[in-house]
């Protein structure tokens, strides 16, 4: 569920194109991709999506696409034509790892991706002195190029002024002012590609590029040129002013920014529960009026036990996991995110992480997988490795489902301070806290042995608030909502079928086994005594093994087994828990899933992103040590006072 | 008038960037969100903590901690014409 895919390349197999749609003439050389370029946080990645048809993450702060993805464009009806969307850039020169990615695909440079035949090149039209800075290095690699002010509605809407056809003629290059979130003004790019495909030579050439591409000149010929065109600066939006002056006030921020998080937690629990319950009824009636259809024999057996109790244990959980990404999308979209990890920077540095390490591992809150992808921003290589060591420890989405089982199961729902404050919101806020903890001490640790860096300062863009859209929302939640219910009928799926297989293993005189005497019971007793100070039970245990694949994957399991199990089999997965473990048990296991390293896709991503297996495996060893020995710890303390 | 370090401006206070003394790589990124010698810079803010603070340049905000800035030097505006 929690994860991203990491790579969406429906990319170039260029082999089988169709031919152009827009009859090139002959002699020309047909065009097939064509590249988004433009600085961070000027809206990429929303166009690509316009373009394209397709949903690749946007969010209101820089950095947030980090690796090429492409797509055909077929909203717009050239579905012949590959776009490829970039990550951000200021300039061609390249610090860090996605900055490197963009330039290679601009230039031809990168394997397995084409050289682009034009360029879109998107600039917030609110800043364009600054942006226009990209403009010169990009005009000089010699593709046709669209330059697309976009924010256009931003600009009007604040006052700001700009004269297009100046502008083109002073670049040598079509200009068009668009917004790709209103979706105006993009009539300009089929236009363009028309004429881009079938009149290389369109006589516009720039007129004047600076000679020395540095910095300094590719701005002062930025701000000649926004002279020349009489570009007027928008004024500088008074809301976000206002809002910041809250948000970020000496006292009142923090405090808004702890409210924030509490008031997530406790939404998720007080909405949450109550729908994940009315979902677990609907499915469990479901559930066995199809069975009653069924004959009773080993398929309905095999379809109610091994399959339907350990999907329909995960699937409940689909209402928080909902709650938990509107809210992280709201935080995203609307800019407050850049806020937070201004507010956090001091925590951050005491402990000797990067400020630019916080984003991050903030969208570690969702999955680690993209967390560790984003960290290819930071340019310096062992704050970017230590960042990925520790982003795992992040709470992420994954660690949901079982925490809100056991805290369901064992934690009484009473609330204080007149009911702002819920003792289950606490207890899951305690262990969002805890991962955080050991992330920032296991930083430190690094900081101070192995991956000790120079220190690389902290420099943050702070885009301008805006309003999160219903669409925006709706769509990131249908795409959440569809890779975890994707998850439960796939990995989770096939994990608790292979437990309920072992659980009836080996057949004897055509008899299931019982569950304690079946292969999954000996494996589970073989391992009990190396659990049993952390307070677990054999199927808990099993539990623990099958989630190495990924962490929802315990809530199935523990439904199959309670299910398959006649002592439990008519109760419900929080009632078996309760009858069968112990305070301390039930604690241990949520801390013990708080620090351990319970998925493959992320170490599949730490070795791809390190390059090599040390990282992933020092990573699995170290987290799954420090989750044994904390659990150990609990479950004793815990016994020892209640 | 005497050069100012950015993170000594007061907040309110605003001035133009006369020189930025650090690394390469440093000084390249701050360069492209504006930090170059001529622009107009303005102090927004602190953050909760004192450090990092917001500043204003070239209309986009950007957070800086205290030992980025001690090596942007500005002259700083007359009082009253910020």
């Amino acid at each position: 569920m929690s994860c991203h895919t990491p790579v969406l390349d429906l990319a170039p197999d260029t082999e089988e194109l169709p031919p152009p749609a827009a009859g090139a003439p002959p002699g020309t050389k047909p065009m097939r991709t064509v590249a988004l370029i433009g600085p961070p946080n000027s809206g990429k990645s929303t166009l690509f999506n316009r373009l394209t048809g397709l949903r690749q993450k946007v969010a209101n702060y820089p950095g947030v696409t980090v690796e090429h993805h492409s797509g055909r464009m077929k909203a717009i009806g050239r579905g012949d034509l590959t776009l490829i969307d970039l990550p951000g850039i200021y300039s061609l020169a390249t610090y860090s790892e996605d900055a490197r990615v963009a330039v290679e695909v601009l230039t031809g440079k990168m394997r397995g991706v084409p050289k682009p035949d034009c360029v879109l090149l998107v600039l917030d039209a609110t800043h364009l002195n600054r942006q226009l800075m990209l403009a010169a290095p990009v005009f000089s690699i010699g593709l046709p190029t669209l330059v697309l002010l976009n924010m256009s509605d931003e600009l009007t809407a604040r006052g700001g002024e700009i004269d297009t056809l100046a502008l083109a003629k002073e670049l040598g290059h079509p200009v068009a002012l668009i917004s790709a979130s209103e979706n105006t003004g993009l009539d300009v790019i089929p236009e363009f590609l028309l004429r881009a495909g079938s009149r290389p030579e369109d006589g516009l050439r720039p007129v004047q590029l600076p000679v020395l591409q540095s910095a300094a000149s590719c701005r002062s010929w930025a701000t000649q040129v926004t002279a020349r065109t009489k570009y007027q600066t928008p004024a500088a939006s008074t809301w976000t002013r206002r809002l910041d002056s809250v948000l970020l006030h000496r006292w009142l921020g923090p405090l808004i920014f702890l409210a924030v998080v509490v008031a997530v937690f406790q939404v998720v629990f007080l909405a949450g529960q109550p729908l994940s319950d009315w979902l677990t009824s609907i499915l469990t009636k479901g559930g066995a009026s199809v069975a009653s259809l069924l004959p009773n024999n080993w398929l309905r057996l095999m379809l109610l036990d091994g399959v339907w109790n350990g999907v329909q244990a995960v699937l409940v959980f689909l209402p928080q996991i909902l709650l938990l990404f509107l809210f992280i999308g709201i935080l995203e979209d609307s800019g407050y995110l850049a806020r937070a990890a201004l507010i956090a920077d001091r925590v951050m540095r005491a402990i000797g992480l990067n400020g630019k390490a916080f984003i991050p591992l903030l969208s570690a809150y969702a999955c680690a997988v993209p967390a560790i992808m984003a960290t290819r921003t930071i340019e310096n290589k062992r704050e970017r490795f230590a960042t990925i060591m520790v982003a795992p420890f992040m709470t992420c989405s994954a660690r949901l489902p079982i925490y809100t089982l056991i805290i369901a199961a064992f934690i009484p729902n009473r609330l204080f301070l007149g009911g702002l404050l819920g003792m289950r919101a606490m207890v899951m806020l305690s262990l969002y806290a805890l991962g955080f903890l050991a992330a920032l001490v296991t930083a430190r640790l690094l900081n101070s042995s192995v991956m000790k860096a120079t220190p690389a300062p902290f420099i943050l863009e702070l885009p301008q608030y805006r309003w999160p859209t219903v669409q925006g929302l709706t769509l990131r939640l249908y795409d959440r909502g569809k890779l975890f219910v994707k998850k439960a009928g796939t990995i989770i799926l096939a994990c608790t079928f292979a437990v309920w297989v072992l659980s009836v293993l080996p057949i004897h005189a055509g008899q299931a086994s019982a569950l304690t005497t079946s292969l999954i019971g000996h494996l589970g007793h073989f391992i009990e005594p190396v659990i049993r100070p952390l307070g677990f039970n054999w199927k808990i245990g099993i539990g623990l093994l099958s989630s190495i694949v990924a962490r929802e994957v315990i809530v199935g399991t523990l439904g199959t087994l309670y299910g398959v199990d006649p002592a439990t089999h008519s109760l419900g997965l929080q009632a078996a828990l309760r009858g069968d473990m112990t305070l301390g048990g039930a604690i241990a296991l949520v801390v013990f899933f708080a620090f351990a390293m319970q998925c493959t896709s992320t170490l599949a991503v730490v070795r791809r992103e390190t390059n090599s297996w040390k990282y992933p495996a020092a990573q699995f060893a170290y987290m799954t040590v420090v989750a044994y020995v904390a659990a150990l710890v609990t479950n004793q303390v815990i016994t020892r006072l209640f | 008038m005497e050069l100012t370090a950015l993170s000594d401006a007061k907040v309110g206070s605003a001035g133009v960037v006369e020189t930025v003394d650090l690394p390469e790589n440093v000084s390249h990124y701050l360069a492209h969100l504006g930090f170059l010698p001529g622009t107009a810079v303005e102090v927004l803010r602190r953050a909760p903590a004192g450090d990092p603070r917001v500043y204003r340049i070239d209309g986009v905000e950007v957070g800086l901690r205290n030992e980025t800035a001690k090596h942007i030097f500005l002259r700083l505006n007359a009082v009253g014409a910020a």
